[in-house]
């Protein structure tokens, strides 16, 4: 079977679609869902093509709304919801967290919250301190919360269908700076389980287990990295909650090296999970301590020279496995990094945002 | 009114009371390990309400849901099991006295974070109406609960949408020690607030059960015949502490007196009279009714105490529907 490439938003829209044709109980709403943008072309077209009564704005009430949706869940609806951006969420916390989390076992199993939230994070182009946070370690703390963070269009279109398949209140969270990638996926509606780790590059000197847009950075990390005879395995973890730990351990248990890659910041951020549960579980496969690599723990300003100095990248993920396994080569000097802007992604994001 | 229903309607409140000072009685068992907060003085609300609306129709609540839950058909048994904390509770021990649920009675559940209960409420219209399913969904909150910013969030989007909800505020004056005039304006009433929401508002005597029950059928019709929502605010007044089960009124944040007067106006009493003197009832059928509430509670107590607490293996379950 010949697969299309196509990009991550068209991806999410053709999950949503299909979940939506499949399911006419799901039905997906946010703040701006029918705008002329589509929130960045993931919901694009499927008021035309569903109808305003499943395809829905929504008021500027995200706690209300958040209440909402876990209402109509229990009504029998399968609501997706989504915010443009992560830190719109944080005014939901109480029903996400109190609520739809909880809902399950307190009441002793009798009914569930199939709810979905997608929720985007990104940087770049002067978001600045409150639009471009990465918080998923909030939620990943939470038991009752699934949280996944795919970075491939294929897994991107499979883990939402899982995501909306799934009974339980769904964490769905997606890069900005992912959506205009591209990648093969399948024209049919499909599934990527949720609590799977992919290995996705083969290695065997250092195991760099990665999150959503870091993921490509370590990559290229390993090509990097590969030219000086390094060879790195990267593990895209995909689902943060429930942990796939054993595809982890099993990875550190052939390199002893372990790293975790991720957007958030380093202090009590997933890395800190991660390494705690490697250390626990593979403490003597270990040849040096585990580290991570995140961003440093202070708001994010919104200058690019700032900027520039914030975001760890493929050359910082370099220098990290460089200097743990003895190497000591500074990947981030001024003519490894030539004329790489950092404050800007693939070519085809453009701001405003 | 029809004697039945007003019989009825006296047979529920007595029921709740007669449970909530069975609850206050044996608390000091200390096996009931969990906060109650009863509805001693309050009972007219739920009672009046829930007569006209059947296992169909929704009900969320808040921490003060006994009168609900029972009102809207509640399991007694499951009910009292919960708060001794037993696997045949209605949530097999892990919800306690304000997480009460029964799905079969279309009760969908208690939350003790007030004004939580409110967006669920009008999402469960939402997707009733979604649905086509002609359901009304009534949710019981208090005063304080109209200070919180997502009942706004909610009453907007209910007219918005034109949703089947019925907003019951139950106003008796007090957010745990905290009187009315620290947390609201002076002269302002809670049902004229919501109606700059564009919702049909209205405001009743809450200790008078027949006014609920009048003011409570118009809005469940109205709901059910697809003309939206309607807020309801009654004025009534708890008479024990806000959590447990003892008097409070010697401890300064209200008076002796202010309770008296309000006890003059027990919804439980004020029935009564009714009935007796309009010969719709005699000492004898209210005796009769004592009887047999009496019978069922002491047997729930039984069942409840002789019930098993849940197993360790239930710790870990539920976590997620699998």
């Amino acid at each position: 079977m010949i697969n299309r490439e196509i990009k991550c938003f068209q991806a999410i829209n053709e999950a949503i679609d299909q979940c939506m044709v499949s399911d006419p109980s799901v039905y997906i709403m946010g703040l701006g869902v029918p705008d002329p943008k589509g929130i960045f072309g993931t919901t694009s077209g499927l008021q035309q093509k569903h109808g305003s009564d499943r395809v829905m704005d929504m008021p500027l009430s995200e706690n209300g709304m958040t209440g909402v949706a876990i209402g109509s869940a229990l009504a029998g609806m399968r609501p997706i919801m989504v915010h443009q951006r992560i830190e719109f969420a944080l005014l939901a916390m109480e029903q996400i967290v109190n609520q739809a989390s909880n809902w399950h076992y307190m009441f002793g199993g009798q009914m569930s919250i199939p709810l979905v939230i997608r929720l985007i994070i990104g940087r770049g182009w002067g978001q600045g301190p409150q639009h471009s946070q990465s918080l998923q370690a909030w939620f990943a703390h939470v038991p009752g919360l699934k949280v996944v963070m795919p970075s491939t269009p294929y897994d991107t279109k499979g883990l939402l269908i899982s995501s909306v398949e799934d009974n339980n209140p769904v964490v769905f969270i997606e890069h900005r700076w992912l959506h205009n990638i591209t990648g093969e996926v399948p024209e049919e509606r499909y599934r990527v389980p949720i609590g799977k780790c992919k290995v996705v590059r083969e290695g065997t000197d250092v195991t760099v287990a990665a999150t959503s847009y870091m993921t490509l950075e370590a990559l290229q990390a390993a090509k990097i990295l590969a030219a000086d005879g390094v060879n790195v395995e990267v593990v895209d973890i995909r689902t943060l909650s429930p942990l796939d730990e054993s595809t982890i351990i099993k990875s550190v248990r052939k390199t002893g090296r372990f790293i975790v890659a991720d957007t958030g910041w380093k202090k009590a951020g997933i890395g800190a999970e991660v390494v705690a549960m490697v250390s626990e579980k593979a403490f003597s496969e270990l040849k040096s301590p585990p580290l991570r690599v995140a961003l440093p723990d202070c708001p994010l300003p919104a200058t690019r020279s700032l900027a520039n100095k914030y975001y760890p990248r493929a050359v910082h993920i370099a220098t990290t496995i460089s200097e743990m396994i003895g190497h000591r080569k500074d990947y981030t000097t001024a003519e490894i990094l030539g004329s790489v802007l950092l404050d800007i992604p693939d070519p085809s994001f453009t701001g405003p945002f | 009114m029809k004697p039945e229903v007003l019989k009825k309607l006296f047979f529920q409140m007595l029921r709740i009371r007669i449970l909530e000072e069975k609850i206050a009685e044996l608390y000091s068992e200390r096996e009931m390990r969990c906060p109650v907060h009863l509805s001693i003085g309050q009972e007219a609300i739920g009672a009046g309400v829930c007569a006209n609306l059947t296992p169909k129709d929704y009900v969320l609540s808040n921490h003060r849901s006994h009168a609900h839950y029972l009102a809207k058909g509640g399991n007694l048994n499951a009910m009292v099991a919960e708060i001794y904390g037993k696997e045949t509770g209605c949530c097999k021990g892990k919800g306690g006295s304000m997480h009460l649920v029964d799905i079969s009675a279309g009760f969908l559940g208690a939350l003790p974070i007030v004004a939580s209960s409110i967006p669920i409420a009008v999402g469960v219209a939402f997707g009733s109406m979604m649905r086509r399913e002609k359901r009304v969904t009534t949710v019981f909150f208090g005063d304080g609960a109209i200070e919180q910013g997502v009942v706004h969030e909610s009453i907007n989007f209910a007219v918005l949408k034109n949703l089947p909800v019925v907003f019951v505020c139950e106003n008796n004056m007090y957010s745990v020690y905290s009187q009315f005039s620290v947390r609201q304006p002076a002269g302002r009433e809670i049902f004229k607030l919501f109606a700059g929401h564009g919702i049909d508002s209205y405001q009743g005597d809450g200790n008078n059960v027949m006014e609920v029950y009048q003011m409570a059928e118009q809005a469940v019709r109205k709901a059910k015949s697809g003309n939206g929502p309607t807020f309801l605010e009654f004025k009534t007044y708890r008479w024990l502490e806000h959590c447990g089960p003892n008097y409070d009124n010697d401890i300064g944040y209200r008076t002796e007196s202010e309770f008296q007067e309000w006890k003059q106006h027990c919804p439980l009493r004020r029935l009564k009279d009714h009935l007796l003197d309009n010969g719709i009832l005699f000492n004898k059928g209210v005796d009769d009714m004592e009887r047999k509430i009496i019978i069922e509670i002491d047997n729930a107590i039984a069942f409840a105490k002789e019930s098993l607490f849940p197993d360790d293996q239930l710790l870990l379950q539920d976590i997620y529907d699998l």
